[in-house]
């Protein structure tokens, strides 16, 4: 995970130990590590002590489950690196599954309307990135508005029908796994999306663009990067593995209706952010994303399995998203106060000493 | 940025369309409507074979199953009945209930998710009221497949995805009653309109269809179906269609609305105008919508089945299906405790019988 990260923040296996004195163990702790640890306590805990988890169906049921969120989170964690957001994603997947549904209705072939959906991602996305690159637009108030716009047109299209009856090879392959390990047959094409968003990010001079961006915009255009295009790019992106979770969605829960993926940008959103993405830009692993998704896909798994209410789901949720947002900083915090103390108190000694 | 790593980065923007291509495609074949109803037929067999154990009807109940609700909302006043229904016959029986759901009346994707949790938890038996009669479709027979029984009531998932349908009326019962109920009032003399939900609605036109059979009967003869209204399920303009038909039809002495909606804004009008208590309102309402409005006299009775009936029926039936007595085949017969006895019909669908009447003299025991 270190290699990867960015220049601005090398991270454990770059830590010095001059630097290790200046930052303590901030140097050590980096949040996305701690988060890919927590997850693994959690994985831990649960395979010991909650009843059924460990079996294949329902580690399959929790994967399946989450990468709905997991697929929009890798391009929503380089969006969120290079300063911008897109709260869009789920309207988009709604309406790219409405799409689905009314040309299913229509006797469209399922291999044409699958590309056509993938398009209507793209060109959303584009929309996007236009607005926000070209007009200079906030993407907050931008993709608000789209949401509302998107899933508008998906009501549209589709109304309150649901759309259900689409061929049993598509459907399994959304839902199913393989043979009867706990693997859902989605998840390959899933591993094959992550290494790509991996080298995109963090190998790729394309990520270095992002990062440079996101930290400072200014700072990147003048240094000659193309800030717009970039941005552009990663709005493209966004929008097409949004429609790509809508169709995954249609087929993983064979329902192909206007309200699917409801709220489902706000459990992107919180799975990027607790894996420790900055949301002032410029900071953040395509790995600490993942944590984050599966971290919460797991907690939701066993609470629901140990039969905690919905409500108490939702808000064990928001204290974690809380935490997550509130401890790098003071974290942060703690360690400016430190360095702080530690130069006035140089100072003091350097001032004492020449008296 | 350089012309070659410019490429480069072009290059990796391909390749992560290309690959979200395959996400979308890689399950492959030649599939369009037509021919996936004929596959989605074939690949149905596995799941009715669990229907074909033999039953034994006389095999003791077992005790100490669990039983999860699943309604299609959680916190609704409709459901919350019901599945206290459901509670209140598991318990006399010895089993556990339990209740789980969304809370949205739309999130299938919530309703699959907790199919799947419920099958973790190897509960014996789910009744589940499905927003979405096939995308529960894979959750279930899966669940059915790990030895689960699945009852259906309120709302029905395809037939193969469960074992039996508890069904809340027959919508012949239920046209008819209606009928029977609003000639009652009317001492089979008059003129009558239907205020309906939407032109399209199939359940609303299945009913005014055996409406309008019922009034072909000798009895009705001095019964004149004068209009059919639609209110659309919209309060307002159930009101307005309400007070329009008032004044087409001066002659008018009875409504007949066969939805929640439409009758509840018809009994409002009605409540304020100087029709009170001379024009009859009859239909499908809820005792907690009416209570005022048959307790001012502007409704005598009108009917719905009874939600805590519809749970106590699903229950016994998953009870039932779990010790053996049925397998959900037709034919098969078996007793729900105080409800009596229930033979199950054609394509796994046991019949909870004639709706229930509410009228000023019963109103306060329900509470839904």
């Amino acid at each position: 995970m270190s290699e990867t990260a960015p220049a601005a923040d090398p991270g454990p296996a770059a830590a010095t130990s001059k630097e290790f004195r200046e930052r303590g163990f901030g140097a050590l702790v980096r949040w996305d590590s701690v988060v890919a640890v927590v997850l693994v306590l959690v994985l831990l805990y649960s395979f010991g002590s909650v009843k059924n988890f460990g079996n294949s169906l329902n580690l399959s049921f929790l994967i399946g489950n989450t990468l709905p969120i997991a697929i929009i989170a890798l391009p929503m964690c380089m969006l969120v690196a290079s300063g911008q957001i897109d709260l869009s994603v789920g309207s988009m997947a709604g309406l790219s599954g409405a799409i689905m549904g009314a040309l299913w209705n229509n006797g469209w072939p399922i291999q044409q309307i699958i590309p056509i959906c993938l398009a209507v991602g793209l060109l959303g996305g584009l929309l996007n990135g236009l607005l926000v690159t070209r007009l200079g637009l906030p993407s907050l108030a931008v993709t608000i508005g789209t949401l509302a716009l998107f899933r508008g047109l998906a009501q549209i299209i589709l109304g309150a029908n649901a759309v259900t009856d689409f061929p049993e090879q598509y459907l399994t392959f959304g839902s199913g796994r393989i043979g009867s390990s706990f693997v859902p047959t989605a998840a390959i094409p899933y591993l094959v999306l992550v290494v790509l968003a991996v080298v995109l990010l963090h190998v790729s001079r394309f990520g270095r663009a992002v990062f440079a961006i996101g930290a400072n915009e200014q700072a990147a255009y003048f240094a000659g990067l193309r800030v717009r295009r970039t941005r552009l790019i990663l709005f493209a992106l966004t929008g097409l593995l949004a429609s790509a979770t809508g169709v995954f969605w249609v087929l993983h829960y064979a329902s192909a209706r206007y309200d699917n993926a409801t709220g489902l940008e706000l459990s992107v959103v919180a799975a990027v952010l607790l894996g420790g993405i900055d949301f002032d830009g410029g900071k953040g692993t395509i790995l600490g994303a993942i944590a984050g998704v599966f971290l919460l896909g797991t907690l939701q798994n066993v609470m629901s399995l140990q039969d905690v209410s919905a409500q108490t789901q939702i808000i064990v949720t928001g204290v974690l998203l809380v935490v997550s947002v509130l401890a790098p900083r003071t974290a942060r915090q703690v360690r400016q106060y430190a360095a702080r103390r530690r130069v006035v108190s140089a100072v003091k000694r350097a001032a004492s000493a020449s008296a | 940025m350089s012309e070659k790593t410019a490429r480069r980065g072009r290059l990796l923007v391909a390749g992560t369309a290309l690959a979200v291509l395959s996400l979308g495609l890689s399950a492959c074949g030649s599939t369009t409507k037509n021919t996936a109803t004929s596959t989605s037929s074939s690949g149905s067999g596995s799941a009715t074979t669990s229907a074909s154990g033999s039953a034994n009807p006389n095999a003791p109940l077992k005790t100490g199953l669990t039983v999860a609700f699943l309604p299609k909302q959680v916190n609704n006043p409709y459901f919350t009945t019901s599945d206290g229904g459901g509670k209140t016959a598991l318990t006399k029986l010895g089993e556990t209930y339990k209740e789980v759901g969304t809370s949205s009346a739309t999130d299938t994707a919530g309703q699959v998710s907790y199919v799947n949790t419920l099958t973790q938890q190897q509960v014996a038996a789910i009744a589940v009221s499905a927003q979405d009669a096939g995308a529960l479709c894979t959750a279930l027979k899966q669940a059915m497949k790990n030895g689960i029984k699945v009852v259906t009531y309120d709302s029905d998932t395809n037939p193969d995805c469960r074992q039996v349908f508890v069904s809340q009326a027959s919508s012949e019962d239920l046209g008819r009653s209606e009928v029977q109920l609003l000639g009652k009032q009317l001492n089979y003399t008059g003129d009558i309109a239907i205020l309906s939900a939407a032109q399209t609605a199939t359940n609303q036109n299945t009913w005014i269809g055996f409406m309008k059979d019922e009034l072909k009967k000798p009895q009705y003869k001095n019964m004149k179906l004068v209009k059919v209204a639609y209110g659309n399920d919209d309060a307002q303009t159930s009101f307005q269609q309400t007070q329009g038909l008032m004044q087409q039809y001066p002659n008018l002495k009875g409504i007949i609305s066969p939805t929640t909606v439409g009758i509840k804004a018809a009994a409002q009008y009605l409540s304020g105008s100087s029709y009170k208590g001379k024009v009859m309102l009859t239909g499908l309402g809820t005792p907690n919508d009416m209570r005022q409005y048959v307790k001012d006299g502007t409704v005598a009775g009108f009917e719905l089945w009874d939600p805590g009936k519809l749970g106590q029926l699903a229950a016994y039936t998953a009870v039932a299906l779990s010790s053996g007595q049925i397998t959900g085949a037709s034919g098969e017969t078996f007793t729900a405790g105080d409800l009596g006895s229930y033979t199950i019909g054609a394509s796994g669908i046991i019949l909870l019988g004639k709706p229930t009447v509410f009228s000023k003299d019963n109103i306060d025991q329900f509470n839904f």
